[in-house]
C-alpha cells in the first residue's frame, strides 16, 4: 500500500504555502524551453479564455457545459505551461497571465481569433485540437522531463476535444442549408490562421536538434491527413487562398488580443495582489 | 515496525480517507488521485495527481489535506502535485467503482481496442436498473470527468465517469 516514492519525479506545482517551493519543487525550464511553453501556454490560455464567453450563450445548454469542460481542460494545460514557462526567471503563471502586455504574448493568430458564430468556434476548434493532439502526441517523447509530462496529461484531453469538433464539423456540414453555408464559411475564414501553426523558426530548430520540441513543420502531413479524411465526409474542400502574414510568436498581434487581454487581465489590474 | 513507518502509515491512512469534494463518496485513495506520502525530519510530503488537468477540486483536495494531517498533529505538511505518469481511470480502484455504481453514478468503461479518431466505447450499464440499453445525451457533464447519459429502459438520465 505504501511505496516510499511511487509517483514521477515530475512536479509542475507546489502549495502557496510553501512559496520559497515555487520553481524549485519541479526542474527549472531553460531559457530556451522556457520561450517554447510560453508558446504553448499562451496558445491554450487565449483559446481558453475565449471558450469562457460562450457559457450561457451557446446554441443548446449541453454545449455550454462542453465549450467551458473544454476551456477549463485548456487553462489547466496553460497553467502548467505557464508555471514552468515561470521557472526559468522566477516569475508565476499569475504574473504572466495578468502581467504581460500583448506585444509579451506568444500565442499563434488563430488563438486569438474571434468566437464568431457557432460555426466559427467550432473551425477554430477543429483546426486547434487537431493541431495540438498531433504536437502532445509528439511531444510525450520530448527530452525534456516536464514537458513531456505535460504533454502525456494533456494528449488525453486534446483528443476528446477534437472528437467533440470533429462530430460538429460533420453535424454541420450534413445539417441543413443555412448549417452548411455557415460552416464552409467558418472553414474558409479560419485557414489563413493554419499556416503558422506549422513554420520553423530559430528557436523550434534549435529545441527540436535537442530533442525537447517538436519541430512544427512536422506536424503538417499528420494535420493534413485528419483533416482531409474529417473533410471528405463533410463534402468540403481545404480552402485554397493565402495564409496571413501571422507574427503571434514575435509577439505581433491583432487588436482582437487587447480586448480579450483587457477583460481577463482587468480585475486582477485594478486589485493588485488581491486573492480569492 | 520502525517509529518513521508507524508514522507514514497513519499520515497515508489520514490522507487516504479525505473525500473528493466533487463525489464525496468516493476518497481521493479510492479515486487514484492520492500518489504518495512521506514523513520526513518532522515534515509531511503527501504527493496528489489530478484526474484532469484543469480539475478545480485539486486546489480544495491540498486544503483539505492539510487541514487533516495537521489536525491530526503532523507537522509542516507540504502538498504538490503531480502529472507524471498521468492519472487514468485504472488508477480508480475496483472497490472506487463499486462505491462510484452504488451513488449512480456509471462507473469508466474500457475503452475497445484500436479505437481510430472517432472513440468507440464499449456499453455504459445503467447505474439504477443495469441495463446496458443507454445512450450518451452529451459528451461533457457536470464536471471535467463526467459525460452525461440516459436509460432507455428505465428513463433515469446518469452520470458516467469517463475512461479515461
Amino acid at each position: 500500500m505504501i511505496d516510499e516514492d511511487v509517483h514521477g519525479d515530475v512536479t509542475v506545482d507546489a502549495l502557496e504555502l510553501a512559496e520559497e517551493l515555487t520553481g524549485s519543487a519541479g526542474a527549472d525550464a531553460d531559457t530556451e524551453v522556457a520561450a517554447y511553453a510560453l508558446r504553448l501556454g499562451d496558445d491554450s490560455l487565449i483559446l481558453s479564455q475565449q471558450l469562457g464567453e460562450w457559457i450561457a450563450h451557446a446554441p443548446e445548454l449541453e454545449e455550454d457545459v462542453a465549450l467551458g469542460n473544454i476551456a477549463l481542460d485548456l487553462l489547466g494545460h496553460a497553467r502548467s505551461l505557464l508555471h514552468y514557462a515561470g521557472s526559468a526567471d522566477g516569475r508565476s503563471e499569475d504574473d504572466l497571465a495578468y502581467w504581460r502586455d500583448e506585444p509579451e504574448f506568444r500565442c499563434a493568430w488563430l488563438f486569438e481569433q474571434p468566437n464568431g458564430d457557432f460555426a466559427h468556434t467550432i473551425a477554430r476548434q477543429l483546426v486547434a485540437s487537431v493541431y495540438l493532439y498531433e504536437l502532445y502526441d509528439r511531444l510525450q517523447a520530448s527530452a525534456d522531463p516536464t514537458l513531456a509530462a505535460i504533454a502525456a496529461k494533456s494528449v488525453k484531453e486534446v483528443e476528446y476535444h477534437r472528437d467533440h469538433a470533429v462530430q460538429w464539423t460533420l453535424r454541420l456540414a450534413g445539417g441543413t442549408d443555412e448549417s452548411r453555408r455557415r460552416m464552409m464559411r467558418a472553414v474558409t475564414d479560419t485557414w489563413p490562421y493554419v499556416d503558422e501553426l506549422f513554420r520553423d523558426d530559430e528557436l523550434t530548430m534549435s529545441l527540436s536538434a535537442r530533442g525537447a520540441a517538436v519541430s512544427p513543420s512536422t506536424l503538417r502531413a499528420p494535420f493534413d491527413a485528419v483533416i482531409a479524411a474529417v473533410f471528405a465526409q463533410s463534402g468540403f474542400e481545404v480552402p485554397g487562398g493565402q495564409p496571413s502574414s501571422a507574427g503571434g510568436r514575435q509577439g505581433k498581434h491583432t487588436a482582437r488580443l487587447g480586448f480579450i487581454l483587457a477583460e481577463m487581465q482587468v480585475l486582477v489590474r485594478q486589485h493588485p495582489g488581491a486573492v480569492w | 515496525m520502525s517509529a518513521v513507518t508507524a508514522f507514514r502509515e497513519r499520515a497515508w491512512e489520514i490522507a487516504a480517507a479525505v473525500p473528493d469534494p466533487e463525489v464525496p463518496v468516493l476518497t481521493i485513495e479510492d479515486l487514484g488521485v492520492l500518489r504518495s506520502v512521506r514523513v520526513l525530519d518532522g515534515r509531511t510530503e503527501v504527493v496528489i495527481t489530478p484526474t484532469y488537468s484543469g480539475c478545480p477540486a485539486m486546489d480544495t483536495i491540498r486544503d483539505d489535506l492539510v487541514l487533516a494531517l495537521t489536525a491530526a498533529g503532523f507537522d509542516d505538511v507540504e502538498v504538490s502535485i503531480t502529472l507524471s505518469p498521468a492519472w487514468t481511470t485504472d488508477w480508480m480502484t475496483d472497490d472506487g467503482k463499486r462505491k462510484l455504481q452504488e451513488y449512480g453514478i456509471a462507473p469508466p468503461v474500457r475503452r475497445a481496442a484500436g479505437a481510430g479518431p472517432i472513440p468507440v466505447q464499449l456499453g455504459v450499464k445503467c447505474p439504477r436498473c443495469g441495463s446496458l440499453h443507454t445512450r450518451e445525451v452529451a459528451h461533457f457533464g457536470s464536471t471535467s470527468c463526467k459525460a452525461l447519459y440516459e436509460c432507455l429502459s428505465c428513463l433515469e438520465p446518469f452520470d458516467h465517469f469517463k475512461a479515461h
